[in-house]
């Protein structure tokens, strides 16, 4: 029952981060001309940001049933 | 070799499968093997989500403002996260009362309301309608552009050619045809259609690998790679701007309302609830379809911006439309292979969309719309007892044919003045109308029917406003000084500017003042009056609904009907045969041997009712029993009541329990109280039997020698001495015998008196010893006293103790030889405990015998020989009181070595407190 309501505040974690991640202000400072290794930076980042909080739902709710 | 031959062909081998697989899905729902039973199946359905909106429009969006194309997938991505609490408690609501739609959710949470349903059915359906007419445009114009292939030909506004010659026209009805077979083939007697969900599945599969496809080819085939497309458009100055700033032209506020619509559409979207909550097999799918579901989204969407800047560096100048470029990418480099796989691609996307889609709305429209009006106009149909199900299936393949002609007209009149995405988002606003009564009705008590009626009429009535008259009125359907204007020339009023608000762009507009009024309306009607009876109950089912898993809504319905009669209603609407199988089922699993024999109590009427439920919706449902049942109407205290007493029932359960407990452990107390009387009764009789039986030896002895001394007064004076002194011992042994018999009497029933003091064992030993010294040296025995250094002190009673030891050291020398004898006294510390030993080199004691001697009144040894010379109740209270102290008496001998006494005293009653009374 404990990890269940474990699974549960990480789950909750995970859409705040996510919520943070994806909007102003955090967005904006990667808003710039820039590119790393060819790839826009405002690209790079939305996408390395949603793939952490892909993983970090799969962690959070898959992790106790194993 | 693209001509409209091989289009329709392949279209209809394509369509021709996804009916084959549906079908086999159906064949192995029917027979208990769900082909649709495993997680990965449930996330796939789920990406019903992305339309051809995705598959075309998103470059198209993405030409336009650059990354601005992702929030309608990262709001999906966010929900997903929430969907254990969110959707888990959807899906058992949806479980637990057989709901089949949004509307029946929404308005079986209000009390089974009528009017509710059908305005949430009203709602759904205008405004999803501009959603089916974006698939309508998308999936003509694919069809148009492959018309023209090997040239790239942009197709013609169709409001200027006739209907009779619009491709789309032709698509909305093959696409009702289609979806008419395909998803009412018959009435399900469960809301689910499994082999729909299969068929969706593989669609998700289709479009994902056809999308990659078109974008690896694009990425590595046209250019060399990310970073080289990435490149040129930072070469390009018109391309630039695309890959920095954000939400270009909105900023950041465009951004969130987008993150939040789609968050929102993704719960309330009709095809989203009917996938996601209605078909859901098993709620631990949820698991894995919350991060696969976000996977797929992102996987899809990886390709989208290299897509759009490779068309548009291709495309520069020449006019080509970039929500086709998926398509005109592939055929301006005449990759007729990869055109196919491309617009059989965007035709999953679209047919997968417009199957759930008018799937689910025609179930509402059929449940929640005609059933109710038919209900209420034509009573006769009640009375009737004819099979309705074949009507059911009419009206929801009428209701198909209807949304696909509503769509197609959308199309005709607004589709063309906008871009794939902004027809999407229209419909994304009007669904996202139904989060506060929904959100709400699922944690708040509070809400009634007339705040949820409020707040959708309200937020709809807004939408409408701000942005569904607006897209008429931009395709010239409506004056445009409407627009610029306002209504009635009123400047507040401008739809796209209501009261002045400006500065942000028309969704985040109508979002907020939509919203405004929705979220206003709900909450403050709510509040004007306190909830009635249908509504407080459903509200206890809805918000308890992970709390709670019995059966409450039974428990508030009162009243009388008859099986058979329950059982017709549901025969006609299921088909007879099936509602006899589910009676059967029930009357099984309820103990009964059919259904006959049961009675029509409250479970059975609502079994029926939820039978009915999945069929034509939770309020026709009601209304229909309450025709054949005759239902006694609860006033609002007793459901009140009824609710309370489930809780209080649970504390009162609470309460019981612990009351039982105790009075089980009173019962144990009472039982052994009873048993020690019994046992003391019994020891009263043995002592005194015994007693009197023991008193009487003493007795007569000295009545025998009194005799003597009385009847010859002139015997010897050595003679009469001689026998005074036996009379005076035996009037000590007697004495003696009755005080041991009342010490004995007293330590058994438990008052005896104990007096507890920290004492050292080897001062009772040494004064023991002492005592008893006398006795040794009238038989010249030697005494060996063995005592540690020093010895831990024990709690205990100093006089009792040393009654012990007086009793052990007397009966030793008793069985000495005279001259020999020899007796050990030692004390020896056992980790938890003392041991005393007195040991003799006396005759011993025989096996047979050395548990009589711990009995009362017996004497072992020299019975035969000598009469008695104790009384036979020292070693039976030395035994007592060892005990009584937590320790044990025990002897251990062998015939001709003597016999050695010992006891244990335990360290640990030290730190006891003594009591007097009961040990």
């Amino acid at each position: 029952m404990h990890r269940r309501i474990l699974a549960g505040d990480r789950l909750a974690a995970a859409f705040l981060v996510g919520c943070v991640l994806f909007n102003y202000p955090l967005l904006s400072l990667f808003d710039r001309h820039a590119a790393i290794a060819g790839i826009p930076l405002i690209y790079g980042y939305v996408f390395f940001a949603w793939a952490m909080v892909i993983a970090l739902i799969a962690w959070a709710i898959e992790r106790h049933v194993r | 070799m693209l001509d409209l031959s091989v289009i329709i062909a392949v279209s209809l081998v394509y369509l021709g499968l996804l009916f084959a697989v549906a079908w086999w899905g159906d064949q192995r729902a029917d027979r208990g093997r769900s082909l649709i039973a495993n997680p990965s199946t449930y996330a796939l359905s789920m990406a019903v989500y992305c339309t051809t909106w995705t598959f075309y429009g998103s470059v198209g969006r993405a030409a336009v403002s650059g990354i601005g194309f992702l929030p309608v997938y990262l709001g999906p991505t966010l929900v997903m996260a929430l969907g254990w609490f969110l959707l888990l408690k959807m899906i058992r609501i949806v479980k637990a009362n057989r709901i089949t739609s949004i509307a029946d959710f929404i308005s079986s949470r209000y009390g089974k309301s009528h009017r509710l349903g059908g305005l949430v059915t009203i709602i759904a359906v205008v405004g999803v309608i501009p959603y089916i007419a974006l698939q309508l445009k998308a999936v003509s114009s694919s069809i148009s552009l492959l018309l023209g292939y090997p040239d790239i030909v942009m197709p013609g506004r169709s409001a200027t050619t006739s209907v009779a010659a619009d491709i789309s026209f032709y698509v909305a009805l093959i696409l009702a045809a289609f979806t008419i077979v395909f998803g009412t083939r018959h009435l399900d007697a469960t809301e689910r259609h499994e082999g729909m969900v299969a068929a969706i599945a593989l669609e998700s599969c289709v479009k994902l690998v056809s999308f990659t496809a078109v974008g690896v080819f694009v990425t590595y085939g046209m250019y060399n790679g990310f970073g080289d497309i990435f490149q040129r458009a930072l070469d390009d100055p018109s391309l630039r701007q695309l890959l920095g700033a954000v939400p270009s032209g909105q900023g950041y506020t465009s951004w969130f309302s987008l993150l939040f619509l789609s968050a929102m559409a993704l719960l309330f979207l009709p095809r989203q609830f009917q996938i996601a909550v209605v078909e859901n097999v098993n709620e631990e799918h949820l698991r894995r379809a919350a991060w696969l579901f976000p996977l797929y989204l992102l996987l899809i969407n990886l390709f989208v911006l290299p897509i759009a800047l490779g068309g548009l560096l291709h495309f520069a100048g020449q006019g080509v439309d970039a929500d086709t470029f998926v398509l005109t990418l592939p055929m301006a480099l005449r990759h007729e292979g990869l055109v196919l796989l491309v617009f059989i691609g965007g035709l999953s996307a679209g047919t997968g969309m417009v199957i759930v889609e008018t799937i689910a709305l025609s179930t509402m429209v059929c449940n929640d719309l005609v059933m109710p009006l038919l209900l209420r106009s034509h009573k006769t149909l009640l009375d009737d007892s004819r099979d309705l199900s074949r009507l059911l299936l009419t009206i929801r393949r009428g209701a198909i044919a209807l949304i696909l002609l509503l769509g197609y007209l959308y199309f005709r009149l607004a589709g063309e003045a906008y871009a794939l995405v902004a027809i999407g988002l229209i419909s994304f606003s009007a669904v996202a109308q139904f989060a506060p009564a929904l959100i709400g009705g699922m944690y708040w008590r509070g809400g009634t029917r007339g705040g949820a009626m409020a707040g959708l009429s309200a937020g709809f009535l807004v939408w409408a406003y701000t942005l569904l008259l607006p897209s008429f009125a931009k395709s010239g359907w409506l004056p445009a000084d409407f627009l610029t204007q306002g209504l009635f020339g009123i400047d507040l009023l401008r739809p796209q500017q209501l009261f002045g608000l400006t500065g942000v762009d028309e969704i985040s507009h109508c979002l907020f003042w939509s919203f405004f009024a929705n979220i206003g309306a709900y909450v403050g009607v709510s509040l004007l009056r306190p909830p009635m009876v249908a509504e407080a109950t459903q509200a206890t089912v809805f918000v308890d609904a992970l709390k709670d898993t019995g059966q409450r809504g039974a428990a508030l319905w009162r009243g009388r009907a008859r099986v058979g009669d329950l059982r017709d209603l549901v025969g006609r609407f299921l088909g007879p045969g099936r509602a006899q199988t589910a009676f059967a089922a029930f009357a099984k699993r309820h103990g009964a041997g059919s259904a006959d024999e049961m009675e029509a109590d409250a479970r059975l009427v609502q079994f029926a009712e939820s039978l009915l439920a999945g069929a034509i919706g939770s309020a026709s449902a009601r209304v229909m029993v309450a025709s054949v049942a005759k239902e006694e109407p609860l006033s609002i205290e007793e459901v009140m009541n009824i609710l309370d007493e489930a809780s209080q029932l649970r504390s009162y359960s609470r309460e019981l329990e612990r009351k039982s407990r105790q009075l089980q452990a009173a019962t144990t107390e009472l039982q052994e109280a009873n048993e020690r009387l019994k046992e003391l009764d019994r020891v009263k009789d043995d002592i005194m039997s015994s007693v009197t039986h023991e008193l009487r030896t003493p007795l007569t002895s000295i009545r025998a020698f009194s005799e003597l001394l009385h009847d010859d007064p002139k015997m010897h004076l050595a003679d009469r001495q001689r026998f005074l002194g036996l009379v005076v011992s035996e009037t000590e042994r007697l004495t003696r015998l009755i005080n041991q018999t009342l010490d004995l009497a007293k330590i058994e029933s438990g008052r005896a008196d104990w007096n507890g003091c920290e004492l050292d064992l080897t001062e009772v030993i040494d004064r023991s010893v002492a005592a008893t010294s006398q006795l040794f040296r009238e038989k010249e025995a030697q005494v060996i006293v063995d005592l540690p250094e020093n010895s831990p002190l024990i709690l205990a009673d100093r006089d009792r103790l040393i009654q012990v030891m007086l009793n052990l050291l007397s009966n030793a020398v008793k069985f000495l030889t005279p001259g020999s004898g020899e007796v050990r006294v030692r004390l020896r510390v056992l980790g938890e405990a003392l041991e005393v030993s007195v040991a003799d080199n006396g005759p011993g004691i025989r096996p047979e015998d050395q548990q009589l001697i711990f009995e009362k009144f017996r004497q072992v040894g020299d019975t035969m020989t000598a009469k008695p010379s104790g009384t036979g109740l020292g070693l039976p209270i030395s035994r007592r009181i060892v005990e009584h102290f937590g320790g044990r008496l025990w002897v251990e001998s062998a015939v001709g070595e003597g016999a050695t006494f010992r006891f244990t005293l335990p360290l640990t009653s030290a730190r006891q407190p003594l009591e007097a009374g009961p040990a």
